[in-house]
């Protein structure tokens, strides 16, 4: 039973809550203005808040940096690319584990899972020493598989999660009326199955984006994706405030979208169903 | 039922996924295995291969380590602390009643897809400088003294870096668990005069125990290996040095491979001891 909210109660959480939502959103706010001022207006002293003379000069400035469409084309493929060949390998893997399980399933998903606290520094050295040897240092294709092969678990448990939901008398009534496994497949599971995996490709998109051990130190300069672009403002020269946010802004911003209509994928996605 | 072909095509279906992670898991990690007792250090072309558990020694015994070691355990117990008791507030915050509920939501959820690379080099420059730095700004307009950050409390910085992009995920799971929380409970606790500290400390917070564990293991997990944050902050520098780091740089820096494969090792253990206490808890949830 509900009961009747007092507006004053209601506007006193109001007021706390936003309060909260916008201290937490205020660093990439200030990022977001500080983009579209002068340097000098940047770093001015007392600072600016709303009323400087917006400028998209820094925008420009970090497009034409040479290697700044190569990072954000790298940064796609190598997100996208990684994503999707995941999902390839796992489709199959997630379907036979939720709709033919054996008394093995559950010691493979939780195998699966172990891979994923595997620490990274315990491999950097021979995945170095691989890439090498196989000529793919600072390659796209490197950065594709091994980010592939840190999200697969992942993505595995989220696409079982998700068609583990799927009732099994559907599938078992498709069989009743002839359907092979490929009809199935094709016919039947794929339609229902379809929302789940494009929540999986959505969520697991914005974890390889973000991925930022492997990507700054298997790359150099070829296959730098934006993480590694963004690091380079580290080593600062002279005065730089509104291009850092101008470079962290176009970085940010295509994820941050894509974020907000995953929120409810996140929690599915990183408790590999243990929150619900 | 499933028939004797569906079953058979089931587990070619699983293979390519477990083929690639054993591949993955098994190749890399004996390699480090193997380097971890050797005395390779490429640069100065020193290679034996065996050399016993004299890596594992001087990695163990050294003043580093222990210091490593107890930094890891700063940053993640702060960092721990922080997004758990942050998270739990503003999960209990956010499930009131209130106007634009939806964007207080986004609002408080967008640090976490900002990319650790961007997180830290904000912080580092328009937050924590000590010049230009808002921080900065802020204490001279109380009339107090800039406080350089990066330099003075590098590890809090670090800590605070990091909580900001992990807070919003603690907060959106525990916001998920308070939810499935049965109201009808509380107003009959309510009703019956429980207070509103005994209404948390006895329905909310066991309600919440088994996100929280979640939470807090999850957390860890990725915490351990936090790189880039120091990468682009401190570079290991001012006591920031994690044991992640000092791998890193035991392997890539100073090219020692037999003494960092040996502290990679270590991690794995380290890791590992974490990790089951999360697949317990995955585990026991997958049988219902």
């Amino acid at each position: 039973m509900a009961r009747a909210i007092t507006t004053q109660k209601k506007v006193m959480w109001t007021a706390l809550a936003w309060a909260f939502g916008l201290m937490m959103f205020f660093p990439i706010m200030w990022t977001f203005l500080t983009s579209f001022k002068t340097e000098a207006t940047a770093i001015s002293d007392p600072p600016v808040w709303f009323f400087f003379d917006w400028t998209l000069e820094n925008y420009a400035d970090v497009q034409a940096r040479s290697n700044y469409p190569k990072a954000l084309m790298n940064s796609i493929i190598i997100a996208v690319g990684s994503t999707l060949l995941g999902i390839l390998i796992a489709v199959p893997a997630a379907w036979s584990m939720a709709f033919v399980p054996s008394n093995r399933t559950k010691d493979i998903l939780l195998w699966m899972l172990s891979t994923k606290m595997l620490p990274a520094v315990g491999v950097l050295y021979p995945l170095v020493l691989l890439a090498k040897w196989l000529g793919v240092m600072d390659s796209r294709v490197l950065l594709v598989v091994v980010l592939m092969l840190i999200n697969l678990p992942i993505i595995v448990w989220m696409l079982y999660t998700y068609f583990r939901e799927i009732p099994g008398e559907i599938l078992e009534a498709s069989r009743m009326d002839g359907a092979s496994l490929k009809d199935e497949i094709l016919y039947v599971l794929t339609p229902m199955a379809l929302p789940g995996i494009a929540s999986t490709i959505l969520l697991n998109i914005i974890l390889a984006w973000n991925e930022a051990f492997w990507t700054i130190l298997l790359t150099t300069v070829d296959a730098a994706p934006l993480t590694k672009f963004i690091a380079s403002f580290s080593a600062p020269e002279g005065l730089f405030y509104a291009k850092l946010s101008a470079a962290s802004m176009l970085a940010v911003a295509p994820i941050l979208i894509m974020g907000w209509f995953s929120q409810k994928q996140l929690v599915r996605g990183l408790t590999f169903g243990a929150v619900k | 039922m499933a028939t004797a072909h569906s079953k058979s095509a089931a587990r070619m279906m699983i293979a390519p996924a477990v083929f690639v992670l054993l591949v993955w898991m098994l190749i890399p990690l004996c390699m480090t295995l193997y380097f971890s007792f050797a005395d390779y250090r490429p640069m100065r072309g020193i290679f034996e291969a065996w050399i016993g558990f004299k890596n594992y020694e001087s990695f163990l015994t050294s003043s580093s380590f222990m210091k490593s070691l107890l930094t890891t355990l700063w940053m993640v117990g702060g960092i721990l602390t922080i997004t758990i008791t942050g998270g739990v507030a503003m999960a209990l915050l956010l499930d009131k009643p209130m106007f634009g509920q939806g964007i207080v939501r986004i609002l408080v959820i967008a640090p976490f897809f900002v990319m650790p690379t961007v997180s830290a080099l904000v912080w580092k420059n328009m937050f924590f400088n000590v010049d230009n730095g808002l921080f900065s700004y802020a204490y001279e307009f109380f009339g107090a003294q800039p406080f350089d950050f990066l330099s003075q409390a590098p590890l809090l910085s670090i800590v605070i870096i990091v909580a900001w992009q992990w807070l919003p995920f603690a907060t959106l799971i525990l916001l998920t668990a308070v939810q499935s929380l049965d109201s009808e409970k509380l107003e009959a606790a309510e009703i019956d005069g429980a207070p509103a500290f005994a209404r948390f400390r006895f329905i909310i917070l066991p309600h919440l125990s088994r996100a929280i564990t979640v939470v807090i293991l999850i957390q860890t997990i990725f915490l351990l290996s936090i790189f880039a944050e120091i990468f682009v902050t401190t570079n290991g520098a001012f006591g920031t040095r994690t044991l992640t780091y000092l791998v890193y740089q035991r392997v890539l820096e100073s090219q020692n491979i037999g003494l960092g494969s040996a502290g990679g090792i270590i991690a794995v253990i380290l890791a590992n001891i974490v990790a089951i206490f999360l697949m317990r808890i995955v585990g026991k949830n997958l049988d219902n």
